[in-house]
């Protein structure tokens, strides 16, 4: 689903965010990236995302080179990206069903099915009951269930989350977790940026881990390949 | 044979449903934006009236402007058809000779119609008029000549022609002098000419003011649902998505405007009507101030509408683009 083949992004000729990074990730698979804050993983979302080019390197989502990719073609490889935000870009000016239903709407999807699928979603992070509140209206860890839920909504084939435990108590935290280890068993390729190391161990997935823009590790946690969890 | 009837009317169906709900949710998006956009201009509603009243007052100026120009060639139209020469005679000559000069006129290729008007018609349209009939009492007898009131043919309309034709006509017999009164009618083309040339200045400043209004009050709409769009952005909506309720909004000022308009200009109208109406009797005119018929409405009405989108989608051709994600 995503692969990086040598990427290098560089910020006006001085900063460095990544270097030479390589990896791949397939259909299913489930990865942390992880990392000192500013160690690029924002970045590498980014990339995955077109929200920036790599200045060296190339990505590839679904098989797709992004470095030749017009502008106007951006909007309909986003759809096929699911992502759940730090900040859960929830708008405060509509329920939590229209909240969910943009992705739909931006699709162009009927509106009867729009209403089948935002509710199949919202059942799915248990939010159903609450289709009709503002989502100012929720707890945090709700809000970020609201995120989840409009990021899953189109079915995308890849999940990307950036920091989606990081106002969350523990206990929220893994229920979130268990979300995506969910996607993951249907097929989803999902992968979450978190610098919560504790989580990472319990949850025992590859990890990715950057280091000053550079891939120092590709496997499962260190903790756990050296015995220490 | 129940299987391949039953695949065919499957595969017809799903070919055509997906299209047909594309075309849908198309339409349902252009509706909900409109009718989204028209929503969010009710819920401020004093400032979407000032918007409105900035881009009314802009149009009814050049619209009033316009039809004020009509009326004007109008009542030039009537001096033209009224582009006469008025043939007074010497006061010795009789009604005999005036028929005669009548008569041979007539037949003159220059001449399309030729009315006598004899001394006493002429008092009797003079004493019709209030201003004068008081004045006209204190006379003992009538000091007015027979007139007689040449109309040129069509073709011989022109100001050298006519100047020809008066020349010729001031070497008759018994004429005491003719009248071409072409200076007027040359002097109210002129006025005509710079107050049209005028409206066209105007108006064209004011289209322009009115899309800058627009353009920059789409671009504090931009600016306050900067978050909507980032989202939209990153759910993969397109440009034409994100476009798509700001050129509604243009448009709705458009068309509140426009009605402003109008109706300015009829209020502007009315309450001028009295005024000119006097005026144009102290002139004997029958000028009057045209109000705007269907076409004029329509016409004002589709411009505020293409104004406002243009307004609209110049802000968001120039600030849309920055609004994305970061």
């Amino acid at each position: 689903m995503i692969e990086f083949r040598q990427v290098t992004k560089r910020y006006e000729q001085q900063f460095t965010a990544l270097r030479g990074v390589s990896f791949a990730l397939g259909r299913g698979d489930m990865a942390f990236l992880t990392g000192h804050s500013g160690a690029g993983k924002s970045t590498l979302l980014k990339l995955i995302m077109l929200m920036e080019r790599a200045t060296a390197g190339q990505v590839l989502v679904g098989g797709q080179a992004l470095e030749k990719t017009p502008r106007r073609r951006i909007p309909y490889l986003r759809r096929h990206v699911g992502v759940v935000f730090q900040n859960h870009q929830l708008l405060f000016d509509r329920t939590v069903f229209d909240n969910v239903a943009m992705p739909l709407e931006v699709t162009g999807v009927a509106p009867s099915e729009t209403g089948r699928r935002v509710r199949a979603a919202l059942d799915k992070v248990g939010l159903l009951k609450k289709e009709q509140l503002n989502p100012i209206s929720l707890s945090g860890g709700e809000q970020q269930r609201v995120g989840i839920a409009r990021a899953v909504v189109n079915k995308p084939p890849l999940l990307l989350a950036d920091e989606p435990t990081g106002n969350l108590d523990p206990t929220l935290s893994s229920e979130i977790m268990d979300l995506f280890q969910e996607f993951s068993r249907v097929g989803v390729c999902v992968l979450v940026a978190t610098h919560d190391i504790g989580l990472i161990e319990t949850m025992g997935q590859r990890t990715l881990e950057l280091a000053q823009g550079e891939l120092i590790h590709d496997g499962l946690p260190v903790a756990l390949e050296t015995g220490h969890g | 044979m129940a299987e391949p009837r039953q695949q065919t009317s499957r595969g017809a169906g799903s070919a055509r449903t997906p299209l047909r709900d594309q075309f849908h949710s198309w339409f349902s998006h252009h509706r909900r934006s409109a009718r989204d956009s028209a929503q969010r201009l009710r819920n401020t509603p004093l400032s979407s009236l000032m918007t409105g009243l900035v881009m009314g007052i802009a149009l009814a100026l050049p619209t009033a402007l316009f039809l004020i120009m009509g009326s004007i060639q109008q009542i030039g139209g009537g001096w033209e058809q009224a582009g006469r020469l008025s043939v007074y005679l010497t006061p010795e000559t009789g009604m005999e000779r005036a028929a005669e000069l009548a008569g041979r006129w007539s037949g003159n290729a220059a001449v399309g119609d030729v009315t006598v008007i004899s001394r006493d018609e002429a008092m009797e349209t003079m004493r019709s008029n209030e201003t004068l009939s008081g004045t006209l009492g204190f006379l003992e007898d009538n000091p007015l000549p027979h007139t007689l009131v040449l109309t040129p043919d069509r073709s011989y309309r022109e100001a050298a022609a006519l100047e020809d034709l008066a020349e010729r006509l001031r070497q008759a017999t018994g004429v005491d002098q003719v009248k071409l009164d072409l200076a007027w009618l040359q002097r109210l083309n002129a006025m005509a000419d710079v107050l049209g040339r005028a409206t066209q200045v105007l108006s064209l400043l004011l289209v322009a003011g009115v899309v800058l209004v627009i353009s920059n009050t789409v671009r504090l709409a931009i600016e306050s649902r900067r978050r909507e769009i980032i989202v939209a952005r990153l759910v993969g909506g397109t440009d034409s998505f994100v476009r798509r309720p700001f050129l509604y909004t243009g448009v709705w000022y458009g068309a509140l405007g426009g009605v402003l308009a109008w109706w300015l200009v009829e209020v502007a109208f009315w309450w001028l009507s009295g005024p000119v109406g006097r005026l144009a009797e102290l002139y004997n005119s029958g000028f009057k101030l045209q109000r705007p018929g269907p076409d004029e409405v329509v016409l004002l009405l589709g411009s505020a509408l293409v104004l406002g989108w243009l307004g609209a989608w110049w802000a968001v051709h120039r600030h849309l683009r920055a609004v994305e994600p970061d």
